[in-house]
């Protein structure tokens, strides 16, 4: 069986599919093979961009034309994509496991919770049959891997969830939710890069500035960074921090 | 130079061929939504075809030009006047240092373009002048234009195309207060549907087969209407639901502009300039790129077939229309230059 498939999206984009659940195996797997597609540098790439289970690769329908009879640019695009994928996998089973990211340091975020800060903790906490403090514990305990970034610019998704924790949505979604809010929707947890509308529980909420884009590095996770929360207080440190 | 505004008609904003390269980061490409149009309105006053443009929608911005410009107005046919003198469309116009332009109703289409010799010289973010109003990014804090602002034009209109109207260069007006333009205009048949009733081409979504038969038939038969709730994002398509045999649960990957999804509600999207760059719904259909801008085009209310396309046609007329466009591009450079 094939590791991975080939799927048009549109006439400008191409997914390489390698699953279609969330695990953590498979998004490593992602991660690394969109890193060594951005190391081939093709021609007529525009964007590379991983997922929970695919990597879209965005590219352009003039640059990839090719003489007549040569085939389309999707055509002519998928197979330059397949033989690589397919001499990444190789490589995988072959060598030693040499996924990216495996050795990244950690970025500890702080997180003050509950409160004003997380107003759906409660509800988190009564969905698992826990107290609050437990609720706490057990989400700044977790270790966790961003997964992917979508939805917003600099929203990432989050793998490492404890599953006692996994809460469905909200039933109805809240207009605003404020910057830096600490969330689970489902399995994953996430944090809004900025004040914007969502389903999420609400648990706490960050200090930090997720998405600036005139900063050298704008969104301050990137796919495949290694994160873990830490519980602050409401005071001194939440307000220190925000300067 | 800068252009103030005096009002801001329904939604205008600065936009030029989007931002590229920033989608692992969950930053999508905005920009123009009629690319074909905001290209040609650049290639008019001597730009180059990407240069950041005004987006007009629905309704056009009243404007305060400090110092005489020489401007292009493509895309969707609107009301344009400078005092008392009418603007005309698809060719090069000098506006008079003071001259205020209304840009008024549109009579047809949704968005007109109105590009500036120079450009619009905003700080660039990410590497693009366009707004993403979704995203909150880009130049005015990512937001439409509203009255006051003023919007800043580019140094290099210094060497604008002197003989863009046939000669006569922008001082050499005596006696002349209002505006003048050029006596050669584009065509803009082959560029803008006037009638907005043709098809749009679609090729088969990667879920198409989960509809039920009916759908799928209702797809490429049924008249849709363009939503009232549709903006830069996404067209939302109403006119009779459509319904999977069965509940499809997908995570999140990628979406581009022109990927059409079906949300549980039965009321398909089809995602366009602003759209995010991953989403969870069946993608049961696929906009060709080259019909994106005759889709932005279509107001609210007004109505969409789609035809079925197999991705290789999507992509040759995609390309048939790419050479018919810079070979006209590289024609308007020429005669701008004699």
């Amino acid at each position: 069986m094939t590791p991975f498939a080939l799927e048009p999206l549109g006439d400008s984009a191409l997914l390489v599919r390698l699953g279609d659940g969330i695990d953590p195996a498979t998004n490593r797997c992602a991660l690394a093979l969109a890193e060594n597609l951005r190391a081939a540098a093709l021609p007529g790439i525009r964007d590379i961009a991983p997922a929970y289970a695919s990597v879209c690769v965005h590219y352009d329908i003039a640059a990839l034309a090719g003489a007549a009879g040569a085939g389309s640019p999707h055509q002519r695009l998928a197979e330059q994509l397949g033989e690589i994928a397919a001499k990444f996998f190789e490589a995988k089973m072959a060598g030693p496991d040499t996924e990216a990211g495996g050795e990244s340091p950690m970025l500890e975020i702080p997180v003050r919770y509950g409160g004003e800060f997380g107003p759906d903790l409660g509800d988190v906490a009564a969905q698992a049959g826990i107290d609050e403090q437990a609720v706490i514990e057990r989400h700044a305990n977790g270790d966790y891997r961003v997964a992917m970034l979508g939805f917003m610019p600099g929203f990432p998704y989050l793998l490492g969830l404890d599953e006692s924790l996994h809460t469905p949505r909200r039933a109805s979604p809240r207009t605003r939710v404020p910057a830096g809010s600490v969330a689970i929707g489902g399995a994953q947890t996430g944090i809004y890069p900025r004040e914007l509308p969502g389903g999420w529980q609400l648990i706490g909420r960050t200090p930090l500035v997720l998405f600036d884009p005139t900063r050298g590095q704008p969104a301050l996770l990137q796919p495949g960074q290694r994160v873990r929360f830490r519980a602050i207080d409401a005071g001194g440190e939440f307000a220190a921090l925000i300067r | 130079m800068s252009i103030r505004v005096l009002s801001p008609g329904w939604l205008t904003s600065v936009q030029d061929s989007g931002r590229i390269g920033y989608a692992a980061i969950g930053v999508g490409r905005a920009g123009a939504m009629d690319d074909v149009a905001l290209r040609l309105a650049n290639a008019l006053v001597g730009n180059a075809e990407n240069t950041a443009a005004l987006e007009i929608t629905l309704r056009g911005p009243r404007l305060r030009f400090d110092a005489d410009a020489l401007i292009a107005l493509t895309g969707a046919v609107i009301d344009a006047r400078c005092a008392t003198q009418e603007i005309p469309q698809w060719r090069p116009v000098w506006i008079p240092a003071g001259g205020e332009v209304d840009l008024g109703s549109m009579r047809r289409g949704a968005r007109s373009y109105l590009a500036i010799a120079g450009g619009i010289d905003v700080a660039p973010a990410l590497c693009s002048r366009s707004t993403d109003i979704n995203a909150a990014l880009g130049p005015f804090g990512g937001r439409g234009l509203v009255a006051g602002d003023d919007v800043p034009i580019g140094d290099e209109r210094l060497g604008f195309p002197r003989n863009a109207l046939g000669g006569r260069p922008p001082g050499d007006r005596a006696g002349h207060d209002g505006i003048a333009a050029a006596h050669w205009s584009l065509d803009p048949q082959p560029w803008f549907d006037a009638h907005g009733d043709k098809p749009v081409a679609l090729a088969r979504g990667n879920h198409f087969e989960h509809l039920d038969a009916s759908s799928r038939r209702a797809l490429f038969a049924r008249e849709f209407r363009v939503g009232n709730e549709s903006n830069r994002v996404g067209y939302r398509l109403e006119g009779g639901k459509l319904r999977l045999e069965a509940p499809l649960e997908l995570v999140s990957e990628g979406v581009v502009p022109g990927t059409m999804q079906l949300p549980p509600n039965g009321n398909p999207i089809v995602l366009m300039a602003e759209a995010p760059t991953t989403g969870g719904y069946p993608r049961i259909g696929m906009v060709a790129t080259v019909d994106l801008p005759r889709l932005a085009q279509r107001r609210p209310g007004d109505h969409v077939r789609f035809v079925e396309t197999s991705l290789a046609d999507a992509q040759t007329r995609y390309l048939q229309r790419e050479r018919a466009l810079a070979a006209l591009i590289q024609t308007i450079t020429e005669r701008l230059k004699r």
